[in-house]
């Protein structure tokens, strides 16, 4: 094989590994006969998949939103919060216990108290996406600052640098491609959350579809969900990923990445 | 130097432990030193002699446990201004380009802070000299990690002096690069300081460099670091690699070599 076919089959790996996935799946349905009830075919819930795209579309767009607002709001505070712990011995041992204390309360249970105080629609999947994603963002922030190397700080002090002076020209330039690669991380969890909470009680978005497809018995619609969801969840992340090269190029300098 | 005059860095006595408590550890104890402006001195001893922890206390970056530093007869009590200092480890930031790093004090410390921006291209200017004087003419935009460990202390050498700090401090700056560019960068600095005559602490284990670099050699004792030897070193500059085989040059490394052997000989 030349190193241009080896390249190519490098980016078309992917692809081949879901078509094979996808073709034993058709070929097990058909043989096993598994009523479309309990387990669509892959071409069923594509022919599904068009025939409903419209539909689709809409509410995969409401997600969306949620999902992007949620996430909007995890990094601006999972940012504001986690330069102050880096930055902060006394924040950080005021606050991180409670934090992973918050962390390990599974999500799906705030939900319903989310729905007391702010009802049915929008806000609870957009606070519960900025819940479950925020917690990544500050800890990797919080690391970024917290791990600057003690010459540079002895550097920047001899200069006379104030606090503030260090934590811009340093500390935040090096917290960046922690954040970054948090981010990769978090757009996914933000999705979880936001179709976790239209599943448990919404009127809205992409995980109500699905639930009430399922409440009719029609699992292709379902199914036909779950894939909408998938693609928008990997397109997420691949812009993630292209924003987190460019902004921190110097991070990644051909060698493996921090 | 033979000139007397007014000692610029004084230190009484001084002495430092890290921790608190039974669990203190004695670092120094009793330093006494006193360096003249535009001295070249070098601080000498192995590993855990307290060689560090005595750059700190003269920059004040760290408080002494007891005793007192003076710069300039101040007693210090936070970090001083007007040094430079350049580690073993290079410390150059990767975001920035070489060109950016060395503008870095020049953003942060005063006079010059006040009109960075004004005056960048002026600086830039004064920046790209320096960098030439150490033979890094034209690597301006490269970015550290694309520059070898020798160009990295170059530049950082460069990051060191471009405030024209009174005082530059050398934590074994030359420690982790192969002999030859360490030889090679010994000249630099040796060119650097008779070019701009700072005052200079040189902190190493390394008895040819502190010979042929300094005008005065301190050899500290094992942990707590105390002074052992003051050796003023009275060869004639500019030395060049030549000299370090010259016989005097070899005693002085001896005699240094064979105190440092009867305090650690165990």
């Amino acid at each position: 094989m030349t190193d241009n076919q080896r390249h190519y089959l490098k980016i078309a790996m992917p692809w081949l590994v879901m078509a094979v996935l996808l073709l034993i799946w058709e070929v097990a349905c058909i043989v096993f006969d598994v009523p479309e009830i309990i387990l669509p075919r892959p071409t069923r819930i594509f022919e599904v998949f068009i025939a409903r795209f419209d539909i689709l579309l809409r509410f995969c767009l409401e997600t969306f939103w949620t999902t992007a607002a949620g996430f909007a709001l995890a990094i601006v505070f999972g940012l504001l919060l986690g330069l102050a712990i880096g930055a902060s011995p006394f924040v950080y041992s005021g606050l991180y216990p409670l934090m992973i204390g918050f962390n390990a309360i599974p999500k799906v249970a705030i939900v319903p108290i989310l729905m007391i105080w702010l009802g049915v629609g929008a806000a609870p999947a957009i606070i519960t996406a900025f819940v479950i994603s925020f917690f990544p963002i500050v800890v990797n922030v919080a690391t970024g600052l917290a791990t600057i190397e003690p010459e540079m700080r002895d550097v920047m002090r001899s200069l006379g640098a104030t606090q503030y002076e260090i934590l811009t020209k340093v500390g935040i330039p090096r917290a960046m491609p922690y954040l970054f690669a948090s981010l990769k991380v978090a757009i996914t969890l933000a999705f979880i959350g936001s179709v976790i909470s239209e599943t448990v009680g919404g009127n809205r978005g992409i995980g109500f579809l699905m639930l009430s497809a399922g409440a009719r018995n029609d699992t292709a619609t379902t199914f036909a969900g779950l894939f909408a969801i998938a693609i928008m969840g990997v397109l997420m992340y691949a812009v993630c990923a292209w924003v987190e090269q460019r902004m921190t190029k110097w991070a990644f300098r051909g060698e493996v990445a921090v | 130097m033979t000139e007397v005059t007014e000692p610029l860095v004084e230190l009484r006595q001084v002495s430092l432990a890290y921790g608190r408590g039974p669990e203190a550890m004695l670092a120094l104890a009793d330093a006494t030193l006193s360096i003249a402006k535009g001295e070249f001195i070098a601080v000498v001893g192995p590993s855990g002699c307290g060689k560090s922890t005595l750059m700190k206390l003269v920059t004040g970056l760290l408080p002494p446990t007891s005793g007192e530093v003076r710069v300039h007869g101040q007693k210090v009590t936070k970090p001083i201004r007007g040094v430079g200092m350049a580690f073993q480890n290079p410390t150059l930031m990767p975001w920035r380009t070489t060109m950016d790093n060395i503008l870095l004090p020049l953003e942060v410390v005063e006079p010059y802070k006040r009109d960075f921006k004004a005056r960048r291209a002026e600086y830039v200017a004064r920046v790209e000299a320096l960098l030439k004087s150490v033979g890094l003419g034209g690597f301006g935009d490269k970015f550290p990690w694309q520059l070898s460990g020798g160009m990295q202390q170059r530049s950082n050498l460069c990051r060191a002096l471009v405030h024209e700090p009174e005082i530059l401090m050398l934590d074994e700056p030359f420690g982790a690069l192969d002999a030859f560019t360490r030889e090679d960068l010994w000249g630099v600095m040796q060119k650097l300081w008779l070019d701009r005559k700072f005052t200079a602490v040189l902190v190493t284990h390394d008895l040819r460099e502190a010979v042929y670099l300094a005008d005065t050699i301190y050899v500290m004792s094992k942990r707590p670091g105390r002074v052992l030897v003051r050796r003023e070193i009275d060869l004639p500059r500019p030395r060049t690699l030549e000299s370090t085989f010259d016989p005097k040059f070899v005693d002085i490394v001896h005699e240094l070599r064979d105190v440092i052997r009867r305090e650690y000989a165990i």
